[in-house]
């Protein structure tokens, strides 16, 4: 591979993380607005809205809370931002490196994405908690809570396109983000099967969890709880926690794609996104809001049952 | 520099409600007013949670001894700029509640209010009008 190809493919890996991404984390964020709206039989905002709304914040005053660590407190945002920027990078390489030379990532990347989308809401906890707010610590008490919840059956999804690579060419091609999409452009997608529609259903809840989406914003219900987690930030600091959520909302379906349906390869990959948006828009607006342990419940008694079973049925081989 | 400010502001005024000692009249308004029927998330308007993501703060209710110390505190912790939208004629000059011995006065006398909605209550296109006249003045 010549350094010139390398340095090209860096410079695309940085447009599309630093500027595509969050462009398409802000209008599908409108997308979000606009259907909610028609369900409810509105004409929504304009497309320009999230735009708007960021660049309102990002010029307001920023008011450090009394008592608050200022320094953990304005950090805090970073980190889930910084988490996000990497996890759009590495979905970048993963899928354009396989197109362009067959080559992949490093083993084990899928791990380091498990772990990189956990900085978000350990991002919001740690922010929280620095806050010095009653109301803030709730929320990051719920945060971590849901986090241990929807973290386990998220685990067991994801292992289920790791299986069925590893039957195939082995553990270190399933433990690779490269090897996955690899195996898919050969044998069809994963969700083409039981065990990867089990596997669909169970990622689609955790992005909704992830989200902070109705049925699970339980840390920072509204109504309740002041937004919770988010309750003392104002200003650039909430402009970068909206951002991070907005990139979240693309990489998210994103990476269920790449794992599960077939990997980004060509238009289609849009199409498949909306829909996923579309659907999680959908699930949002028509499900209340649950409680702590109903959504802990439902993670651990329902969805993990389901994950094992999934699992199960990956090493069989269906 | 400037411009895009007001730009942003303008597009996006988040309201928080701050309903202090009124009679809830003005408040089942205000919730009328955030419902389907009137969508003003179409102007970019949205109900906040919290004082510190508001511009828009909407007061209501004849302002008391007890309540004045609260709101002040709301409005010191709102971040600026920050509007004040008296709601209903109790909040803009205390209306039937002028001469009682609890009432301090309406609310510019303790904090700048920049649109008055008089009504008891008003309707909620009186309210929108007021928004849009306190955005304009901005």
């Amino acid at each position: 591979m010549s350094t010139w190809l390398t340095g090209w493919r860096l410079v695309l890996g940085f447009i599309f993380t630093m500027v595509t991404v969050p462009i398409a984390g802000l209008v599908l964020t409108w997308v979000d607005r606009f259907v909610s709206a028609r369900v409810q039989w509105r004409k929504g905002p304009p497309f320009y809205q999230p735009f708007a709304d960021l660049l309102k914040l990002l010029l307001k005053q920023t008011v450090v809370p009394e008592g608050a660590v200022r320094s953990v407190f304005l950090f805090a945002p970073l980190v889930g931002l910084a988490g996000m920027i990497l996890v759009g990078m590495m979905l970048f390489y993963s899928n354009f490196n396989v197109i362009v030379s067959q080559q992949s990532s490093f083993v084990g990347d899928i791990i380091v994405l498990l772990y990189l989308f956990a900085l978000v809401p350990l991002a919001f906890i740690v922010g929280a908690s620095a806050s010095r707010n009653p109301v803030a610590a709730v929320g990051a008490s719920r945060e971590m809570t849901l986090y241990l919840g929807y973290e386990l059956p998220f685990v067991l999804a994801l292992l289920v396109p790791v299986v069925k690579v590893a039957q195939r060419w082995g553990v270190a091609s399933g433990l690779r983000l490269g090897g996955i999409i690899a195996y898919q452009q050969q044998f069809g997608p994963v969700l083409y099967s039981i065990s990867g529609v089990i596997a669909a259903i169970i990622i689609l809840f955790v992005i909704q969890a992830k989200l902070g989406y109705v049925p699970f914003d339980i840390p920072e219900a509204e109504q309740e709880i002041m937004s919770g987690v988010i309750v003392e930030y104002s200003g650039a600091p909430l402009a970068a926690f909206r951002l991070t959520r907005a990139m979240m909302f693309v990489l998210l379906p994103l990476f269920l794609i790449t794992i599960l349906w077939g990997g980004i390869r060509d238009w289609w990959a849009v199409l498949k996104l909306l829909l996923i948006v579309v659907l999680v828009v959908l699930m949002k607006n028509t499900n209340p809001r649950l409680t702590v342990h109903q959504a802990l419940k439902f993670f651990w008694f329902i969805l993990t049952p389901l994950g094992i079973v999934g699992l199960i049925l990956a090493f069989i081989g269906l | 520099m400037k411009d895009i400010r007001l730009w942003g502001l303008k597009k996006s005024p988040w309201v928080y409600h701050v309903a202090a000692a009124s009679c809830n009249n003005c408040d089942i308004e205000i919730l009328e007013l955030l419902t389907p029927r009137y969508d003003v998330e179409r102007f970019g308007i949205v109900l906040v949670g919290s004082p510190r993501h508001a511009d828009a703060l909407l007061v209501t209710g004849v302002i008391n001894r007890k309540s004045l110390p609260r709101v002040l505190e709301v409005y010191e912790q709102t971040p600026k700029p920050c509007l004040v939208i008296a709601v209903g004629t109790c909040a803009c000059n205390c209306h039937i509640f002028r001469n009682s011995y609890n009432a301090v006065g309406p609310y510019d006398r303790h904090i700048p209010v920049h649109a008055y909605i008089p009504g008891c209550p008003p309707k909620p296109e009186a309210m929108i009008m007021g928004v849009v006249k306190a955005l304009s003045k901005l």
